[in-house]
């Protein structure tokens, strides 16, 4: 929407990060080759360039780095937590001071926007280390019993939406609880996680404590599957979380899943308006809802229908969607080409269906991936739009009368992620915040994360919980009655 | 005639669904034996459908029973205790043939069994201060994590421990507000059909406990794979079924416990068979503020 207010361009400067033209898997502290020799491309999804050339992980290079992690495992787990915690502090610290650099390229491989790689993801991914250092050396206070025991080798598999903060999630609290770890991040987003293995050779962390195998989803089939690993954790779609839950059945490994979701969130009649626009807008639109947290499902209250949906078109319109790393820019590309095509087809079907599709006028540029904010009205309960997730700026709004109406309509989804409350009337809150089936409800706010905050899923978005003291219990073996380990 | 001679009235043992004492409705029953091989009654033989009751029962009471105050559901499972206390030579007598025991070694169990609802009864207003709480956010915001029951939970109760392992692992499902379908001992059903008797004149709410007999794989199978089924305890499944029906439970994400080596069911539980069927919720308040000038007192 060209204006005599047109911003002109700002872009953060690309120098910060220095992107090599090819990268090995990082095993036992050492960068080397794929055995089959095969590599991979991981492109900028705004513009399609090639970042660089990864190595293509097999079976043969997952065993591998298994077993750098079992040999590092002795001693790790033997350190004391002090020692434990002094890396992990470390980590954070250098986190901190490259921060700019990671945000760079984060946004670079990602396709998200630069303001939030460096207001959110970094800023984030530093305060998780953190915070998971000072848990190293204080586990026996942790309520899981005195002298907790780690499990052993944590193979962990991670997505492509906040590639470095979903890293964070899993490999802080596993180090600090004295596990080794064997990460797989995303096909379409391994630079970081690569960048992180410079990282923990600057913090002079042990060799095979921290192995990042780079692959599509056969490594990452390799590594759930491999016999010698005593936990999985994962963050992705729910159909492979399914899959991987079968996998580990009857064996010795311990899960944890955060999958998807269909949050629902909700306003009612008294709530205030600016600010659940604003709630709503960074709810779904945040890094352009490839959230699985999102609040994909907009329940508004239907006497304010009207207004509510009048302010949101135009906040919509003021929305600025381009180049991730103009510091200007609120909406990114989409991840990748396959998931632009999956949310095409959903957001294709949902008008198929009879829903009412509207987008703010948007210019796309012509290269790369990208998807204009749009939202659905007139949805039924019956609709794919309200049903399935689609990872992408996509809101589907649908109406309620009464708060017994909101809460059936909001819970009615296999899903349990989150959910949103916008009311003046704490008791309000309260009372529906209580009878909602999702992990993290937020009133009167949306999308906010702290790493002492737990977070994980009702139902089919998953089980066990990332952030805070609970977040320990998914790397801690079992207490025995008595309550010893 | 005298006492010695008189002839005694056997019991028709039954199944406990939605708080009635159905026979399944498959019309099947079983044999059970003591230790010795002796006959001591004919049990339910519950089919997949008596199971998809038992789900629809727990269902409909998850509600109440989750939404009832954490004290009041200790005031009613220490009912429990207090009611078993009373009918205690009825159970040890079950317990001594069901499990071979001798009167004093049953006595022994039936006593710590009782002793577990009380000590399960003192959790339920305890389990959230232990488990839950504030966290300290980086922002304006106010949040608490506070744990909620899973949901319905499917039991397989340990083959061996017919009494006091079967209360060890339903009293920690229900203590948290789930609602619970019990798969009994298959060898030892008795104790436990004889426990819905009890669970029925205590105050637990129709459904809360559903108590079903049979073959273990029969009755498990449906309920793994079951959609409104939330999580399965498999402590009482061998190694070939727990795998099955862990793959089963899969296709809904149920919570798994999965079975436990168990030597002696009479120590002091940890909470690990509460957290096991708890989610965690976290609410998220913005503070606001009041401005930069507060009171320095």
């Amino acid at each position: 929407m060209a204006s005599a207010f047109e911003y002109a361009p700002a872009p953060e400067s690309r120098s910060v990060v220095d992107i090599a033209p090819s990268y090995g898997l990082f095993i036992d502290g050492e960068f080397t080759e794929a055995a089959g020799g095969k590599v991979f491309k991981t492109v900028s999804p705004s513009t399609e360039e090639v970042l660089s050339e990864i190595a293509q992980a097999d079976a043969e290079d997952v065993d591998r780095a298994v077993r750098a992690a079992r040999k590092a495992f002795e001693k790790w787990s033997a350190l004391p937590g002090s020692e434990r915690a002094k890396y992990l502090f470390r980590i954070a610290r250098i986190i901190q001071e490259r921060s700019r650099e990671l945000a760079v390229l984060e946004t670079l491989d990602n396709g998200k926007p630069i303001k939030e790689t460096r207001d959110a993801d970094l800023p984030l991914v530093a305060a998780h280390f953190f915070y998971y250092a000072g848990w190293a050396d204080k586990l026996d206070h942790a309520g899981f019993g005195r002298n907790p025991r780690p499990l052993g080798v944590a193979g962990q598999v991670i997505p492509w939406n906040f590639p470095l903060l979903m890293l964070a999630w899993k490999i802080a609290p596993a180090l600090a609880t004295g596990n080794t770890v064997v990460l797989k991040p995303a096909e379409t987003t391994p630079l970081s996680a690569l960048f992180f293995a410079d990282i923990c050779r600057q913090a002079g962390l042990p060799k095979g404590v921290v192995n990042i195998v780079t692959g599509d989803g056969r490594t990452g089939a390799a590594l759930v599957a491999h016999p010698d690993i005593d936990k999985v954790a994962f963050t992705g779609s729910t159909a492979v979380g399914k899959e991987i839950a079968r996998t580990v059945a009857g064996t010795r490994k311990k899960l944890t899943l955060e999958l998807g979701g269909k949050g629902a969130n909700i306003v009612f009649d008294d709530a205030p308006i600016d600010q659940a626009v604003e709630g709503i807008v960074n709810g779904i639109f945040f890094n352009q809802g490839q959230v699985c947290c999102a609040g994909s499902r907009l329940l508004v209250q239907e006497s304010i229908h009207d207004e509510l949906l009048e302010s949101l078109k135009r906040r919509l319109s003021t929305l600025r969607l381009g180049d991730p790393l103009d510091k200007n820019t609120d909406i990114g590309a989409i991840n990748s080409a396959e998931q632009l095509a999956r949310i095409t087809t959903l957001a294709d079907q949902g008008e198929a269906e009879g829903a009412e599709r509207w987008s703010p006028a948007c210019e796309l540029p012509t290269s790369g991936y990208w998807f204009a904010p749009t939202l659905f009205t007139n949805v039924t309960q019956a609709h794919t739009v309200a049903r399935d997730e689609i990872f992408g700026p996509v809101l589907s709004v649908l109406t309620f009368r009464t708060p017994d109406e909101a809460v059936a309509k909001a819970n009615n989804t296999p899903y349990g992620l989150s959910a949103g409350i916008w009311t003046e009337k704490g008791s309000r809150i309260l009372a529906v915040a209580n009878k909602l089936r999702a992990g993290v409800v937020w009133s009167n706010t949306f999308n906010k994360f702290d790493p002492t905050s737990p977070f994980g899923g009702y139902k089919e978005s998953g089980f066990g919980r990332e952030g805070g003291r609970h977040g320990l219990e998914a790397y801690l073996a079992p207490s025995s009655p008595e309550g010893e380990r | 005639m005298s006492a010695v001679d008189r002839l005694s009235v056997f019991k028709t043992y039954k199944l406990y669904v939605g708080g009635k004492f159905p026979r399944s409705e498959s019309g099947r029953v079983y044999e059970v034996t003591d230790a010795k091989g002796k006959w001591l009654a004919n049990a339910p033989l519950s089919s997949r459908k008596d199971a998809r009751d038992a789900v629809v029962a727990a269902r409909k009471a998850f509600g109440g029973w989750s939404g009832a105050t954490a004290y009041n559901r200790g005031q009613i499972l220490y009912r429990v205790a207090e009611m078993l206390e009373g009918r205690k030579a009825q159970f040890v007598h079950e317990v001594a043939d069901a499990e071979g025991l001798s009167k004093s070694k049953a006595a022994e169990q039936v006593g710590a069994t009782i002793d577990r609802w009380v000590w399960y009864a003192g959790w339920t207003d305890k389990i959230a201060q232990v488990v839950g709480g504030g966290n300290p956010v980086a922002g304006p915001y106010f949040n608490l994590s506070s744990p909620e029951p899973t949901g319905v939970v499917a039991v397989v109760a340990p083959q061996e421990s017919s009494f006091l392992g079967l209360v060890s692992v339903v009293a920690p499902v229900i203590a948290t507000g789930n609602t619970a379908i019990v798969i009994a001992s298959e060898r030892s059903p008795l104790p436990a059909l004889s426990l819905g008797e009890v669970l029925a004149t205590s105050d637990v709410p129709g459904g809360v406990v559903n108590v079903l007999s049979g073959r273990t794989a029969e009755i498990a199978a449906p309920l793994a794979a079951h959609q409104d089924v939330n999580a399965i305890d498999l402590a009482g499944a061998d190694e070939a079924l727990a795998k099955e029906l862990e793959i089963a439970a899969a296709d809904n994400l149920k919570r798994v416990l999965r079975p436990q080596p168990v030597d002696d069911w009479s120590a002091t539980p940890g909470i690990d068979r509460m957290t096991a069927f708890l989610e965690t919720k976290t609410v998220w308040h913005p503070t606001g503020s009041l401005g930069a000038s507060g009171s320095s007192y």
